[in-house]
This record gives structure tokens, sequence and C-alpha cells, in this order.
């Protein structure tokens, strides 16, 4: 292994549980288990699995004098989201916009009632925090929190463990987001998660991590998952991977996110644009855009994975779309993928073809997430 | 029969001119559980080296590569329904395909049994 490779403070443990390391985004992560990417993908589904996700970036954005306000209008220049309206104690999904409004990452920020817990990718960390430190300038203070950690713990069982330590749990609702303490240590929970099903992501001090992880991993509900049944899950779920299905060329209409842009940053809303790329943005929202992001079932059994070409017909013709992530869903019991298509055959139903191993195969483009999405609304 | 193994974690029960293959429970643990196995139907008669099949996991694909030259005579058919027997049984019920070889020759290139358990620890 790479002495390049930064560790997360759960690396020990991984290591004892019998992972499978690998390079992620510079971090030497758990790809899986001993039980593997399917025994671990349902069980998330089925019980409860828990993730180390520490090598995402989490930061603090607070503004320079104390005002929310001032500090979410500061947010809004960089997000085409609702910030401002954002309540206490509420997270939301965003994305970061270049000038051509094509997305620099997707992200969550969470008001956590005095600053903002904003959570990014790890393989878009250091931008993102450059980015927030020149465009929050000069009404905010942006603080990575280097010394936490971050675990998930997702599934149908994923309260009852929780609430054993934190019985406040019980009564969060999808998308709620608090301070708390877990067997004394000071944490930050939101209820939200990767995988579609219900489940917390939990922000702990480095030096209590481990601690914290091997409670949760000690409870018979729950099983350790790695990085690679935490792709099969969010897949399943429906949910983009930052670099495959999304990336600067995509914008949040192509993208089919126009469900996270709220109205109040729309053509006619109270903060109407104000972020990078908001003409183009808004220009998609009236006339549409030239290609969509679907969801693609292939008929039969073969997977149909990142990169394979589109084509409206069995033989000849242009390509028409590239599928961004494929892979063969567990609980669906059949290959899954997403991609994008020119906005004509994007429609549910149709069918077109992916090319695979030189031969063209039939896929349908399907609504999403693939299995039933199970949050607690 | 005669029992051989490839570097590339593959095995085949040899019997006069004809060999059943397979891949071996090392490389089998490696993928992690199979979904999906299918025969290169256009390649009948193979080249040591020669892409064979496909077989994949949740996650990845890998090929599989003739071990010797030879003609493949048939697939597996419980494989297309139940690919999982590559994983369960993957020097059993599992096995890929049959070759008629038609370079007994490169046979002693192989290892045995001895060997590969070797090369594997």
């Amino acid at each position: 292994m790479s002495d390049d490779l930064l560790r997360t403070p759960l690396f020990s443990l991984h290591e004892e549980l019998g992972a499978r390391i690998v390079p992620f985004a510079g971090y030497a992560m758990p790809l899986q288990y001993p039980a593997g990417i399917m025994a671990e993908h349902l069980h998330t589904r089925e019980h409860a699995g828990l993730f180390d996700v520490s090598h995402m970036g989490q930061v603090r954005v607070r503004s320079v004098d104390g005002d929310m306000h001032r500090a979410a209008l500061a947010l809004e220049r960089l997000v085409p989201v609702d910030v401002a309206g954002l309540k206490p104690g509420r997270q939301r999904y965003a994305f970061f916009t270049n000038d051509q409004g094509g997305i620099l990452d997707d992200l969550m920020i969470a008001n956590m009632g005095d600053w903002f817990l904003v959570v990014v990718n790890a393989a878009c960390k250091a931008q993102d925090i450059a980015l927030m430190e020149a465009g929050l300038q000069p009404d905010c203070i942006v603080e990575p929190l280097t010394n936490r950690a971050l675990l998930a713990l997702q599934g149908p069982e994923a309260e009852t463990v929780l609430a054993r330590f934190m019985p406040d749990v019980a009564s969060m609702k999808f998308m709620d987001a608090r301070q708390g303490t877990f067997d004394g240590v000071p944490v930050f929970v939101s209820r939200s998660g990767y995988t579609g099903e219900d489940g917390f992501e939990i922000s702990i001090p480095s030096a209590e991590t481990e601690r914290v992880a091997r409670a949760l991993v000690d409870q018979p509900e729950v099983m350790p998952v790695g990085l690679g049944a935490r792709d099969s899950l969010r897949l399943e779920g429906g949910m983009c991977l930052y670099g495959s299905d999304l990336d600067d060329t995509t914008t949040p209409v192509e993208g089919t996110l126009e469900w996270a842009v709220q109205k109040v940053r729309r053509k006619g809303g109270a903060r109407e644009g104000g972020f990078p790329g908001s003409a183009v943005v808004l220009a998609q929202f009236e006339n549409g855009a030239s290609r969509r992001r679907v969801g693609l079932l292939p008929e039969g059994r073969a997977p149909v994975r990142h990169g394979a070409p589109l084509f409206a017909q069995a033989e000849g013709g242009a390509q028409i779309g590239v599928v961004t992530s494929g892979a063969f869903g567990p609980q669906a019991k059949a290959p899954v993928a997403m991609g994008y298509v020119e906005t004509a055959y994007a429609p549910e139903g149709t069918k077109i073809f992916a090319e695979l191993r030189g031969k063209r195969v039939p896929v349908i483009v399907a609504a999403m997430p693939f299995v039933p999405a199970r949050f607690k609304r | 029969m005669t029992l051989y193994f490839t570097k590339e974690h593959e095995w085949l029960r040899v019997d006069g001119d004809v060999a059943v293959v397979g891949i071996t429970k090392h490389a089998a643990e490696e993928l992690g559980e199979i979904v999906f196995f299918e025969l290169n139907t256009s390649a009948s008669e193979v080249k040591a080296g020669d892409s064979i099949a496909v077989v994949e996991s949740v996650k990845a694909a890998s090929d599989v590569y003739a071990p010797v030259d030879g003609v493949v005579t048939e697939g597996n058919p419980n494989l297309a329904g139940n690919p999982e027997l590559i994983s369960n049984d993957p020097e059993g019920e599992g096995w890929m395909l049959k070759l008629k070889l038609t370079n007994t020759a490169q046979l002693s290139d192989l290892m045995d049994d001895a060997a590969y358990h070797a090369l594997i620890s």
C-alpha cells in the first residue's frame, strides 16, 4: 500500500475487520470486507450497514459577524439552491456551478443553528474549499474540519441501533440535522445518506471515531460496508456519483436535478439567479436542455457499464448518448444503469441500444430509483 | 484424466484431447459473487491468450482467456440462469466450457496442483 495514501481514523479497524483496502481519492479505503459486496449491499437494505466516509470534506461556514442570513446569502452566490430559507436543524442537497452552469461538485448543506456544515466529495475537497474561501469573502469564515471523521449508518434498522446510544434520533425526519452526544462524545447527526434507505450520517471528532465505530459495528444488526457496496447501493437508489454521472460539463437541468433548484432561485423567484452560470441554467429551465440523465434497464442479464455508447437503433445510426454508471443491482436482481441521452430519447419506456462487447443490446429508459426509496419523511 | 492450472487462475481437466475449463476457487474469491457469465460466441477456434468468455461481479467485468490452443465445443448451459454456480462451486458445477485441444504439447507448460497451490500461497 502506497505510503502517499491518507488514512482515516478507522484504518486499523478496517484492517482488523479484514477489509480489502484500495486507493480512493488519495485515501486508503475499504472496498469490501470478507462478506463481499453483494452480501454487504443486501445486509444494508435488510438490516444496517456502517460506512466509513471520513475521506469526505466537512467544512464549517459561518458569518464574520454571526449573522446566519448573511452567510446563507453568501453561499447562495455559489449554489443555485435556497440556503436562506433552510431552517435551523435542516439539511439540503446542493451543487457548486461554474460560469457555463456546469456542476463543480455536489454536496450537502446543513443549518446547525449558528453555522452551516457543508459536506463535499473527497475527490473535490481541496478545490471546493478554495472555491468557498474565495467565493464567500468577505462575508464568511470557512473552516475545514480536518479533525473530524464521518460515518454513515444506513438501513431499516439504523434507527433502532443508533437510538440505543442517542434516543432522540427517533424523532428525526429525513434531512433533519442536529448536534447530540453518542456515549458522551459530542457529534453532529443528520438523517440522510447515499443508499436510498433510512439512515444517519454522523460527524465525530477524529480521536473518538474508532470508539463510536466499534460500538456500532458490535451491534447485532450492523455489518461494516465498503465503497464497493456504497456504489451499488447509490446506483440502485438512482443517486449521482460526481465524476461519473455529473461533471463540470453537466448542468442541473441536463442532470435531471431541477428538483434541487428551489423556486426562489428560478426565474420569477425572489432571489432569481445570482449563481455562476445562472443565465445558462435558467434558460434551460425555460427551453429544456439538449440531453438528460436517465435511468436505464438493460434487457437480459449482462450489466452495461460506464462508457458504453448508446444508439437509437439496433444497427447503424449516430450515437445518441452514453452510460455514465452501471452495475448489477443486488436488490433489483438485474443490471441497472444511468446515463445521458439526447432529450428526444429521454421519455420513460423508450427502447434504445447500448454497445456491449461489439454488439448492441436493448436497454429501456426507466424511472429511478430502481428499488423503492425508504426515507423517513 | 489430468488436472492442470494456469498462472491466470484457470484449471483444466484433460481427458485425451478434451479439456473442461473453469476458474479456480482463488480466482472466484477474488472476483466476488458472480452475477453473469457469457461465452464469447465469435470465438470457436482459439489460441492461447484469446478472450473466450466474460464473467461479471456486481462491480466489474473480467475476461476469461483460453489457456491453450483449441476449439470451444460447448459452454456450461447452467451458467446463463445460475451464474452463481461459478462462485459456489468454481471447480465443479461452475465449470465454464469444454475445449477440444489442438496442441496437447502446450499442456507441459502448465502447472500441476502442487505448483499452483504454491503459487497462490
